[in-house]
């Protein structure tokens, strides 16, 4: 079963966002929290990194996250999926286990 | 005896620059510097803002922060005016870089190159950065 990787800094400040993409593995999924929901957002520096990332990972983004910093569900890259706090808890249960990276 | 703060002496005024790399919310440092802006600004000094790397999304339109808890504090920047404080610069490498325009943002900015910023910042008698 697919692992959780979570992701709470921005990736114009920190290189956990890198470091998470280059050890998820194919199927498995990232969750954007906190600041990491910058790397979300459509037509930024690194929103092609992301794009390719998709290919083989599934990416989420916390919304009220996202709300807090006055981006909204239009300004992110097609495909990556919006949830809540119970969406949150929700892909906690279905994956095997949760990597946070700090 | 008056307390030194009510006299009402003029003592001397510095250029003081406040540089803003964070995002809100994250960390404190946001809040923090807008606390220190304001004192600053209290004591009648000469006061610059700058708002760069992640910093940009302090002054991004839009913040809804009922969702995790915390309180907006993102109409203070529009009050900063209120207190003299009209100096606030945008790096415009910055914004580019999020794709952000001076539309996204909640004040009137004035977006400057990094030289410029280097410019300015050479001019200042205090620098903090947050």
């Amino acid at each position: 079963m697919a692992m959780l990787h979570t992701v709470n800094k921005s990736p114009f400040e920190r290189n956990t966002f890198d470091s998470c993409i280059s050890m998820a593995k194919s199927g498995s999924s990232v969750l954007l929290i906190e600041d990491g929901v910058i790397a979300s957002l459509k037509g930024t520096s690194v929103s092609d990194k992301v794009s390719k990332a998709m290919e083989s990972v599934t990416f989420y983004v916390l919304g009220p996250d996202l709300n807090a910093r006055g981006m909204t569900d239009d300004q992110i890259i097609d495909g990556i999926k919006v949830v809540d706090y119970e969406g949150f808890v929700d892909l906690t249960a279905e994956h095997e286990n949760v990597q946070a990276w700090l | 005896m008056s307390e030194p703060w009510e006299d009402d002496v003029e003592g001397p005024v510095k250029k003081f620059m406040f540089i803003n790399r964070k995002s809100p919310y994250g960390t404190v440092y946001a809040l923090e510097s807008l606390e220190v802006v304001l004192i600053t600004a209290a004591f009648d000094q000469d006061v610059s803002l700058v708002f760069s790397d992640d910093g940009v999304f302090q002054i991004k339109k839009g913040q809804k922060t009922d969702g995790i808890g915390m309180k907006n504090f993102s109409p203070t920047y529009r009050a900063l005016e209120g207190y003299d404080v009209e100096k606030l610069y945008v790096d415009k490498e910055s914004l580019d870089e999020r794709g952000l325009t001076q539309e996204d943002l909640l004040v009137d900015v004035e977006i400057l190159s990094r030289a410029e910023l280097a410019d300015l910042m050479d001019e200042q008698d205090v620098v903090l950065s947050f």
